[in-house]
């Protein structure tokens, strides 16, 4: 790795950690991070990556043993330490930013006493009130806020206010924890902003776990891609975002959906592997779309592919003499303009225990032409589900019509007609909510058919077998239940039962935002080839906007309640005319353009 | 907060009002003269009809339930029906009650200053010892006292510290007017009886509450961040498992109040529950409804008193909604 | 299914399922077991446990073991019913409440409140006080004082349940509510309900056997185990088995059923946290 002058602020060698039953967690991670930089950690979920942050604070989770590895952060050792030794360590020279700042700060504390707590478990006898301010000022919380409970702030707020604690101390080296997962858009960029002002300005080390490789690639200067508890990919940011060497690498950027920069995207096909299911080679070979039968063998070594930058891979060599160069995608020839499927004039629609008055959606008109995907974007409260659920009959709009196919909607939908309830069909965002978990894949997808499709029991069994195959699941799921399923597979079952009534308008709610992201791609990719196959219109929900730009034809952008914005998805994306529109756009991570392929 | 507070009372004022229905109603509504329950079956018609007339259940039943009321709000509880039906002029149901009220509130008392403290600490210290053997025997034994009834737990310890030990005595006979404290031997089992089982559902919910806590994201940030143990067990961990707690020890305190009617049975108590079970055995129906009432009103006011202290712990909960 | 029954391997649920079979064993097959009348005299009143009589006689001189053989039958019977009515009544207003969200919502919890205006056994004494004695007036009772709160806790699991994916897609196909509220919503919320089942069982088994030892329950000659208790309590000194024995058969069933309980409720994990107190209606 790059040679700084002076010690790195962590060094991390060999580090491994084995569950009781001695299954490996995490297996030989090594990395230095010097002052001043920062690591992302990336990986989807069970990757290990949180695993190895806490290891830094000399934290494992119960059941876990560090069996081999030496960890020092800011000089000091933190393997084999006792308990009052860490305890020291921690906050003062390795601190911690959680995930969920809501469920990270006392609720009974105020803000200041927190922020107090972690100065008077360092610094005995010289606790100021002075440091405190300094600390809020630090994220640029202004003094009022020392007197404030947490329920009384935003979520951006109370993120600010674990910044501040976790830096109260000045400690040399900051592990960050997803800190802006659950935040929208626009507060996980002013977050990232403060986070890379205190690193420049303290000259602090941070390591920031993600499974955004999107947001790692604005703020990192170095990148470790885990998968099932080993570095797969390891090297400055800009060299291992360009040119990815291991191909699940390669295979993350591809599933990115980039706001600037729409192509078609690739998912990555199977499940990651969990804790004691790890193969005898390489831990990616199964997904892998380059695997040979030598990969099972033995798992590679890490190699310098280039300076600093590592992967295992047997392949890379030539692999990396065959780049495919991403699709990007083209718009869509909009000379003919279909006739409309579905409109929506002048809606306007309440929360049953809303105080304020305030409408969730109010005067909301849009078109959804036969054939084409509309997405519905805003931030979280935007009212952007509100109006999926009036569309499909599960809440009551106060105002306002719905024509679908011409005809106007009742706004219940058992007072619609059975034809209009099939051609109109919903997929949630809850993978692990979507399905009734006392349900069997089969009956779940059966019941559509016997309703709407009239399919007596063995046409029924035929079908929901072509319709597990066309959401390319295996037949013998049908025997499962939800449980025994991954968060995707749970997806495309529901997807499947949606299918089942042969719907012509599908509204997807969210569907994706609880998936990984290489899961993501491929449930996109999938909506995608059923949407042409089956001429299928849709609405779709979503607070992304790479999304947006990667399957929507045209969109919305709602704010509080109020749609502020409509047009073809090339221009408002482009050319956005609304502020609003504008300062989200600005706020979405996206990857560099040497590595979606295009030139600068 | 003002508001949540008058909201609050006017819901235990309802509840009392309603409560008050129902104890009226049963009692009254139901098939067969309240005046013939009184006087048993062999009663003349012309005893019923004098009988009748005296506790005025010739005139109509929202009448007698409104005055029922109202002059219980100030204070008068009536006249004891059997006690009118034995031909006596003025029976107040206060003068036969006052004595074994207060009996009934000194074994309470007693309980209740010793269950909340051991409540609060053995629970919190299972919580923190979870999963090791403090905690499994701390569950498993509260698991067991929980279950059984306090006639069964009150006998069964008679069985081992009168009949097999000869520690303690069977009974806890006070004579009228005499102060229990007096022979405070006697009260060891009755209140040991009475701490089994709410001692034990103390414990269980506040471990259950502490653990919560104990599992949160804050209690392991705070960790994280370096503090101490003992200050992330008591500010962080404690602190937050109080307020549930509170509502845990009211229902406790709820269930000794009503606990008390089964224990001075098993020990001859001269308490307010054995005053009941004898009203209810001579269908003294005006002695039942007065004092189930006053149960209903002490029942009311510690759960209000709990939601209150609970509003004053949470500071979320002190802002206007 | 394998999940329904893991909690049988636990070794609170093993030991509870025994010790409830062998009660209700006993409760179901005792009476046509027992060596002796149980209504008659057979010797002298408290004697000592003897070759005729191996638990000694009672305060009347008969046979107490022939009428604790005898006497679970009312214990398990009244408390099942009185358990069954409530659920029956609780059950539907629950799932009712919290599906359509409507008006019987606020009265629902108006009415818990009221039942927590009382101790649960103090209801009971006044109904008793009113109606007199019964075995209608005990079971009716009991499921007035249960049935609003297990009305609120299945309110509480249907609201929590119908708004999951799975049950809207069901309202959005249209499907009628009440076939919405059996396939979706009842088989979701049955595992913290079959726990609070057993919880209320329990409850039940607590009150009517408190009212029986009172003597306000079950009339003479009832073989009740709650009524021998009470009835030989004040001779303890005399044959100490005629309470003990009686008293050891209602602990263990009673210790059981929590115990099963337990285990269940922890086999469903952090899903359900068991309520288990004394304080009942809630």
């Amino acid at each position: 790795m790059i040679t700084r002058s002076g010690d790195p602020a962590v060094r991390v060698e060999g580090l491994s950690l084995r569950l009781a039953s001695g299954e490996p967690v995490i297996e030989d991670v090594s990395f230095e991070v010097a002052p001043g930089e920062l690591l992302g950690v990336v990986g989807e979920s069970g990757s290990g990556k949180t695993t190895v942050a806490l290891a830094l604070l000399g934290f494992t989770r119960p059941g876990v043993t560090m069996t081999a590895g030496t960890v020092r952060v800011g000089g000091k050792t933190v393997v084999g330490q006792n308990a009052n030794a860490l305890r020291s360590l921690r906050g003062k020279v390795v601190s911690y930013v959680p995930q969920d700042p809501g469920g990270a700060l006392n609720p009974s504390l105020r803000v200041g006493d927190a922020i107090l707590d972690v100065l008077r478990a360092h610094r005995a006898g010289a606790v100021s009130e002075e440091s405190v301010r300094a600390a809020l000022a630090r994220v640029e919380l202004d003094e009022s806020y020392r007197g404030r409970y947490p329920h009384q702030l935003s979520g951006g707020q109370q993120q600010r206010v674990t910044i501040a604690m976790a830096t109260v101390c000045e400690p040399p080296v900051v592990v960050l924890d997803e800190p802006t997962t659950g935040l929208d858009v626009l507060t996980q960029e002013r977050i990232l902003d403060e986070l890379m002002r205190l690193k420049a300005e303290e000259q602090m080390a941070m390591v920031y776990v993600s499974h955004d490789l999107a947001v790692v690639c604005g703020i990192a200067d170095k990148i470790l891609v885990m998968y099932a508890g080993r570095v797969l990919e390891s090297g400055p940011a800009e060299a291992l975002i360009a040119r990815p060497r291991h191909p699940y690498t390669k295979a993350l950027v591809a599933a990115i959906p980039d706001v600037r920069h729409p192509r078609t995207l690739r998912g990555i096909g199977g499940v990651a592997v969990g804790v004691g299911e790890w193969p005898s080679g390489c831990a990616f070979e199964p997904r892998c779309e380059h695997r040979l039968p030598h990969c099972q063998a033995a798992v590679p070594e890490l190699v310098e592919t280039a300076p600093a930058h590592f992967a295992r891979c047997w392949r890379w060599e030539e692999l990396a003499a065959h780049e495919r160069p991403p699709v990007t995608l083209r718009s869509r020839d909009e000379s003919v303009a279909p006739a409309p499927l579905l409109e929506v004039s002048a809606l306007q629609a309440r929360y049953r225990s809303s105080r304020s008055g305030l409408p969730a959606v109010d005067s909301a008109s849009f078109a959804v032409k036969r054939g084409r995907c509309v997405a519905l974007v805003g931030e979280s409260g935007s009212g952007k589900s509100t109006i999926a659920r009036c569309v499909a009959g599960l809440h009551v709009p106060t105002s306002g019509r719905i024509l679908f196919d011409g005809v106007e909607l009742a706004g219940n939908a058992r007072a619609r007609p059975l034809e209009v309830r099939r051609r109109i069909q919903i997929v949630f965002q809850s993978p692990y909510e979507s399905l009734n978990p006392r349900h069997r894949v089969h009956d779940s997808i059966e019941r559509p058919l016997r309703m709407f499709r009239r399919l007596p029991r063995r046409g029924a069994d035929a079908a929901v077998a072509e319709l597990l195959e066309r959401v390319r699941l295996p037949k013998r799921l049908g025997d499962r239940f939800p449980g025994e399923l991954s968060g995707g597979e749970r997806q495309r079952v529901a997807i499947a039962r949606a299918l089942a009534a042969e719907p012509d308008l599908l509204v997807c709610d969210e569907v994706t935002s609880a998936l990984d992201v290489s899961v993501q791609a491929a449930v996109l990719e999938l909506l995608q080839e059923l949407r042409a196959d089956l001429h299928l219109s849709m609405l779709f929900i979503t607070h992304n906007l790479g999304v947006v730009a990667c399957i929507a034809d045209s969109v919305l952008v709602m704010d509080r309640g109020v749609i502020c914005e409509a047009g073809a998805v090339d221009t408002v994306l482009t050319s956005p005319g609304h502020e609003y529109t504008r300062r989200l756009l600005e706020a979405a991570p996206s990857l560099p353009e040497d590595a979606v392929g295009v030139s600068p | 907060m003002l508001v949540f507070l008058a909201r609050r009372i006017a819901g235990a004022l309802a509840a009392l009002l309603a409560a008050s229905i129902l104890i009226f109603a049963a009692v009254e509504l139901l098939p067969g003269s309240p005046a013939s329950a009184v006087l048993g079956r062999d009663a003349t018609p012309a005893a019923v009809k004098v009988l009748t007339h005296r506790m005025q259940l010739d005139r109509p039943a929202s009448a007698r339930y409104l005055d029922w009321l109202k002059r219980f709000v100030h204070g008068d509880l009536g006249d004891s029906a059997v006690a009118l039906a034995q031909g006596e002029q003025h029976a107040p149901i206060w003068h036969l009650i006052s004595g074994p009220l207060k009996n009934s509130a000194i074994l309470a008392a007693i309980s209740a200053l010793l269950m909340i403290p051991l409540s609060l600490g053995l629970g919190a210290l299972a919580a923190v010892r979870a999963g090791k053997p403090t905690d499994h025997a701390i569950s498993i034994g509260s698991l067991v006292a929980i279950s059984l009834p306090e006639f069964v737990t009150g006998s069964l310890l008679v069985a081992i510290f009168f009949v097999g030990l000869h520690w303690l005595p069977p009974v806890a006979i006070v004579p009228p007017g005499a102060d229990p404290l007096g022979s405070p031997k006697q009260l060891i089992l009755p209140v040991t009886t009475l701490l089994f089982a709410s001692l034990a559902s103390g414990i269980r919910m506040v471990r259950a509450g502490t653990y919560e806590v104990l599992q949160t994201e804050f209690v392991q940030t705070a960790r994280l961040n370096g503090l101490a143990e003992r200050r992330v067990i008591l500010r962080y961990a404690l602190r937050n498992a109080l307020a549930p707690s509170v509502q845990v020890l009211a229902q406790n305190l709820q269930y000794l109040v009503g606990g008390v009617i089964v224990v001075e049975a098993v020990f001859a108590y001269p308490g307010i529950g054995s005053q009941l079970v004898l009203a209810v055995q001579n269908r003294d129906v005006t002695v039942v409804q007065s004092v189930a009432m006053l149960i209903a009103v002490v029942y009311v006011t510690i759960n209000l008193v709990a939601d209150l202290t609970v509003m004053l712990l949470v500071p979320k909960l002190r802002e206007p909604v | 299914m394998r999940w329904r029954f893991r909690f049988l391997r636990t070794p609170s649920g093993a030991v509870g399922v025994g010790i409830v079979t062998f009660v209700l064993l006993v409760a179901v097959f005792g009476p046509y077991a027992a060596p002796h009348s149980t209504t008659a005299p057979i010797g002298a009143p408290l004697a000592g446990p003897s070759g005729s009589a191996l638990l000694g006689t009672d305060f009347l001189g008969r046979d107490v073991l022939s009428r604790m053989l005898d006497g679970g039958r009312s214990v398990i019977g009244l408390a099942l019913a009185a358990t069954a009515l409530a659920y029956l009544v609780g059950l539907a207003i629950g799932l009712v409440a919290g599906y359509s969200r409507s008006l019987v919502d606020p009265l629902l919890m108006r009415s818990v409140d009221v039942m927590l205006a009382f101790p649960p056994l103090l209801f009971l004494l006044v109904l008793i006080a009113g109606a007199g004695s019964s075995v209608v007036v005990l079971i009716v009772g009991v499921a007035v004082i249960q049935a609003p709160g297990i009305s609120r806790i299945v309110r509480t699991a249907t609201l929590e349940v119908s708004v999951r994916g799975y049950v809207e897609a069901a309202v959005a196909r249209g499907e009628r509510p009440f076939a919405v509220i059996r396939r979706e919503v009842l088989p979701n919320i049955l595992a913290p309900v079959l726990v609070d089942a057993g919880l209320r069982f329990t409850f039940s088994i607590l009150i009517i056997a408190s009212v029986n030892f009172l003597g306000l329950g079950l009339q003479p000659p009832s073989s009740d185990w709650a009524r021998m208790i009470g009835e030989n309590r004040e001779f303890i000194s005399l044959n100490s088995l005629a309470v003990i024995a009686p008293a050891a058969m209602i602990a263990i069933l009673t210790i059981g059923v929590n115990l099963t309980g337990d285990a269940i409720a922890r086999s469903l994990g952090r899903s359900y946290v068991p309520r288990l107190t004394r304080s009942s209606a809630t």
